[in-house]
Order: structure tokens, then sequence, then C-alpha cells
């Protein structure tokens, strides 16, 4: 079974973190994420930037809507994600408008990468419904 | 990481907003800030014992507004202070102002904080340092530092533009939206002073002043998460990410100055510049240009270029033309003669600066870029002259002995001609 680790904590303590104390946390996690990595356990891994730099596409509206900042409502829920490779914010906004017209209702939030692990194949593994 | 170090983030992070409340219930700095300071007082002892709360911002409010009360009742009454008991029993009191907070209410009271810090009385310097302890909270001892100055001195400072602020009249009601973008407008100019103390320093003190950079970056996260659709305060986040991401490779082990031209890119933090990047995506799709965004945009196409010969000097020239239209300059002109040297050649770039003669005449950066104008043209003579005055206006060892090694090439181009 494959599951996704969601990771959330306070933004605005993490991006005052100092270069040390960031590099302090990363390299006790690499410590972790390499065991898992030499398991074959380890999918993607990556960091998000702040929210602040985020673009939200609200779907429920026929245009939908583009909003900055995060997604901020909580009567929806984290149903899935998508990593897209992208020249521009447009780019991905346009993305977001095509799943938008194939799926509406609820929202995209599109959020930069901050860094990104593609980490070991597990495509492979058993998931509810493969494609 | 420990309870201590964990509640000083909390309470760090809290601030603005809680103080920025406990202004607009006292209408009194000092009250304020006294308020906040006891509410962290108790939070050291609750905290660790009855876990964090839901929402420390909201907590500090109650208690810091309690505390003060109290303060006020205890002066009058000469009464002892509350049980702990009441203090920190706060479940049900703390959910409706919680909701309270997350509106408009919240965004003002931060953006009034930092407004009452830019009055226009206050002389710059003193500004910055109001915002920093005020805003940010640091330590009259670490704004000292910052500065170079003695604490002592540095407490006076801080003391005679609270008192000026006092006199001032504080607008207090919420703001319309004139009101607001002029007060964003000034947030993000003292903002962007915060980051040009620390970015201007070099030597010993480039250490300590980096701080200052972080701490204005943290604010224009800050304010931009209050605004998260104002274009300029986007455009100042990124300016301030960008610039800052060469912060490794722009000095060298003593702490002199390295040119653009000379760093060492893999140096540069990709982190930085990646959100720098993003932000100004973000920040184009409003078509509203401002100076911030234009200037962000101008570091981007530096941090695009993997090499100097990379560079987008026509690109950076098309900015600057822009920047020249927001806020005409001729610092902004010179600048762009600049990028015209590199995209079109010296001799269009030199008529461009002609007529900054007479504005720029003390300026070390006018006679440098002048010399070397006239350098590449070949008009030797005229160019050591430029050079002189440069190197008679230099404020810094480094940007003398650029110049001098300018003048090292002349003489010794002048030395091969005779010989020959």
């Amino acid at each position: 079974m494959l599951y996704a680790l969601l990771c959330y904590n306070d933004e605005d303590m993490v991006f005052s973190w100092t270069r040390e104390e960031d590099d302090a946390v990363m390299a006790r996690l690499e410590a972790v994420h390499g065991r898992w990595h030499e398991q074959g356990k380890l999918g993607p891994a990556l960091r998000l930037m702040p929210t602040t730099a985020a673009t939200t596409v609200r779907k429920d509206s026929d245009p939908p809507i583009v909003l900055d900042g995060p997604f901020a409502e909580t009567k929806e829920q984290l149903l899935g994600f998508y990593i897209v490779d992208c020249g521009s914010l447009e780019e991905a906004l346009g993305m977001a408008r095509e799943l938008a017209a194939a799926n509406p209702g609820g929202a995209y939030e599109i959020r930069p990468l901050r860094l990104f692990r593609p980490g070991a194949d597990v495509s492979t593994r058993e998931v509810a419904v493969s494609p | 990481m420990t309870d201590l170090a964990w509640i000083d983030t909390a309470l760090t992070s809290a601030r603005p907003q809680a103080i920025g409340a406990l202004l607009r219930y006292f209408r009194d700095l000092d009250i304020a800030e006294e308020a906040f300071q006891d509410a962290c007082l108790r939070a050291l002892k609750s905290w660790p014992q009855n876990g964090p709360p839901r929402d420390p911002a909201a907590w500090l409010i109650m208690v810091g507004r309690n505390a003060a009360i109290d303060g006020v009742r205890r002066r009058s009454r000469q009464e002892a202070l509350p049980d702990e008991d009441q203090i920190s029993d706060l479940e049900d009191v703390e959910a409706p102002l919680a909701e309270r907070l997350d509106g408009s209410h919240y965004r003002d009271d931060v953006l009034r904080l930092m407004f009452i810090c830019c009055h226009p009385q206050v002389p710059a310097t003193q500004q910055i340092a109001l915002a920093l302890r005020i805003v940010s909270g640091l330590s009259v001892k670490q704004i000292a530092r910052a500065f170079l100055v003695g604490e002592a001195a540095m407490e006076q400072r801080i003391t005679r533009a609270k008192a000026r602020i006092a006199r001032a009249e504080v607008p207090f009601e919420a703001p319309g939206p004139v009101e607001r973008a002029e007060r964003l407008a000034a947030v993000a100019a003292m903002i962007y002073l915060v980051f040009n103390e620390g970015y201007s320093a070099t030597g010993d003190a480039a250490v300590v002043r980096a701080r200052l950079c972080d701490e204005a970056i943290r604010l224009a996260r800050l304010l931009l998460r209050l605004f998260p659709a104002e274009p300029e305060i986007m455009g100042l986040l990124a300016l301030l990410l960008l610039q800052h991401s060469r912060a490794a490779a722009r000095l060298d082990a003593e702490g002199a100055i390295v040119l653009l031209d000379d760093q060492d890119r893999s140096r540069w933090d990709r982190a930085m510049i990646g959100e720098g990047l993003a932000l100004i995506d973000k920040a184009m799709r409003h078509r509203r240009p401002g100076a911030y965004q234009v200037q962000a945009a101008i570091a981007a196409l530096h941090a695009r270029a993997a090499r100097p010969e990379d560079t987008d000097w026509r690109g950076i020239d098309r900015l600057y033309a822009a920047l020249e239209r927001l806020q005409p300059s001729p610092v902004v002109t010179l600048n762009r003669a600049v990028a015209v040297s590199k995209a079109s050649g010296p001799a269009e770039a030199l008529e461009m600066i002609e007529p900054l003669a007479a504005p720029l005449a003390g300026y070390f950066h006018f006679h440098g870029v002048r010399g070397a104008l006239l350098m590449q043209l070949g008009r030797h003579e005229e160019a050591r002259v430029a050079f002189g005055e440069a190197i008679a206006r230099a404020h810094t060892a480094a940007e003398a002995a650029h110049i001098r090694m300018h003048l090292d090439r002349l003489a010794r181009e002048a030395a091969v001609s005779a010989a020959e």
C-alpha cells in the first residue's frame, strides 16, 4: 500500500529559521530519508514554498476564479495532488483550468516547490486502484 | 526543540498581531507593550504545564488585556494580583476572540502597528530601530549591535522616537481604501530601509547586520500574508529575496564587496531565487506595475543568468526605462546606462549619462561608470580624470581599490604605447 505523509507546521516559524537551523533539521531528516531510500520505501519527497507564493483557483464558479494566497477554506478536504512542470504560473493556471473543466467544484491551490527528491520507483507497489 | 525555544518562537510570531490588538484597546504604545510583556511572562509559566494554546496570539491578547486592566486597578487600589488559575483557564474565552481576529481587524491592527513606526516626523534610522523594537521584538542590545552604536544611545533613540509618536495623532479607526494603500506604501518603504540597513553593511559588521535582512524578509512575508493580493508587496518580498540570495557570494573573506560580474554564482541561494521568481510571476498577473516589482524583475534577470555574459541586458535596459517612468531619478538613469553600455555599447551609454553630470557631481558611481565608458571608448586621458574624481568620492576601501585597478590598467597601457 502506498501512503502519503503530509507535513504540517507553522510556516512563520519554519521560514524564520536561520540557514544553520534549517540545514540542521534537513540533515536529521536526510538520515531518516536515506534509510528509507535504501529499503526502497521512499517515493517522491518534496518541500513547498511558503503560502505567500501560492495562488488558488476556485472552481465552484464558471469560469473559475483565481485568488492570491493559499486555499483557506475548511469545508473542503485535501483529496489529492499533482506535480506538473511549467514554464510560468500562467501555464500552471491553464492546467488547473483544464482540470477544473473536467472536474468542477472545490479548488486547486498552486504552490511552487522549493525542493523535489524523486526517490525510489515505488510505482509497482500495490494501491487501491492502479492505472 | 526544547519547550523554551518553542515558546520563544511562538511569542515572536504572535507579537505583531498581539501588540497591534492591544494597541487598539489601550491606544497607548507603552501600555500595549507592557501588557504584551506581562502576557509573555505568564505564557512562560503556563504553556510548559498546560501545553500550547490553540491560538497563541488570541491567548496573549486576552491575558495581556486582563493584566493591563488589573494593573490599572492595582495602581488605583493597591490590590494583590489575581490567581494564576483565573488566567490560565481560557478555553472558552479564547474561541470568540480568535474568530474576530481572523477578520480585517487583525490585518489593520498589524498594519497600524507597523505604520506608526513610519511617522514622517521620525527620522528614517529611528523608524527602523522602532520597528525592530516594537514589531520584531528585538532587544535594544540586539538593535544597538546591528547599528554599531552603544546600547544607551540606542535606548535613547528609541525613547525619543516613541515620544514623538505619543505626541502625534495615531488614527485608530479602520482605514479607508486610500488610507490603507498609503499606509501600505509607507510600511513597505520602511521594510526596505530595514533590509538596506543590513544589506549595505560590509566587513565585520556584515555578519551582525545580516540579521536585519532576515528580519525585513520576515516582515515583508507577514505583510503579504495580510494583503495577499497586493502586487507591490509581492514585488517587495521578491526584491528582498532576490537580493539576499546573493548574500554568500557578494562579500569576500575580508568582507569587501564582490561585484556582480565577479561573484561565484554557485553560491547564490537557489531556494530564495525560486521563491522570488514565483512571486514576480504572481505579481505580473495583476498588470499593475510598481517600483518594487520592476526592481525585482531586474534582479530576476540577473538571477536567471548562469554566467555574467548570459545576462539579458536588453531586458534590463527596458526594465530600467520602466523604472525611470515610475520613479524618475538620476541614479536610475545611471543604472540604465550601464545596461545600455552592455547591450548597445559605451557611446550610447555615455551620451545618456552626460546630462547627469550636475545632479550626480558628488556621486562616486557616476564618475566610476563615466570613467569606465570613456576607457572603453579609448578616451584614456578623460577616463583618468573621471577615475580621479571617483576615487576622491569613494566611501569604502573596496570602492577605491576597484577604481585603482582601472587606473593601473590605464597606466600599463600608456607605458606599453609609449614603448612602441
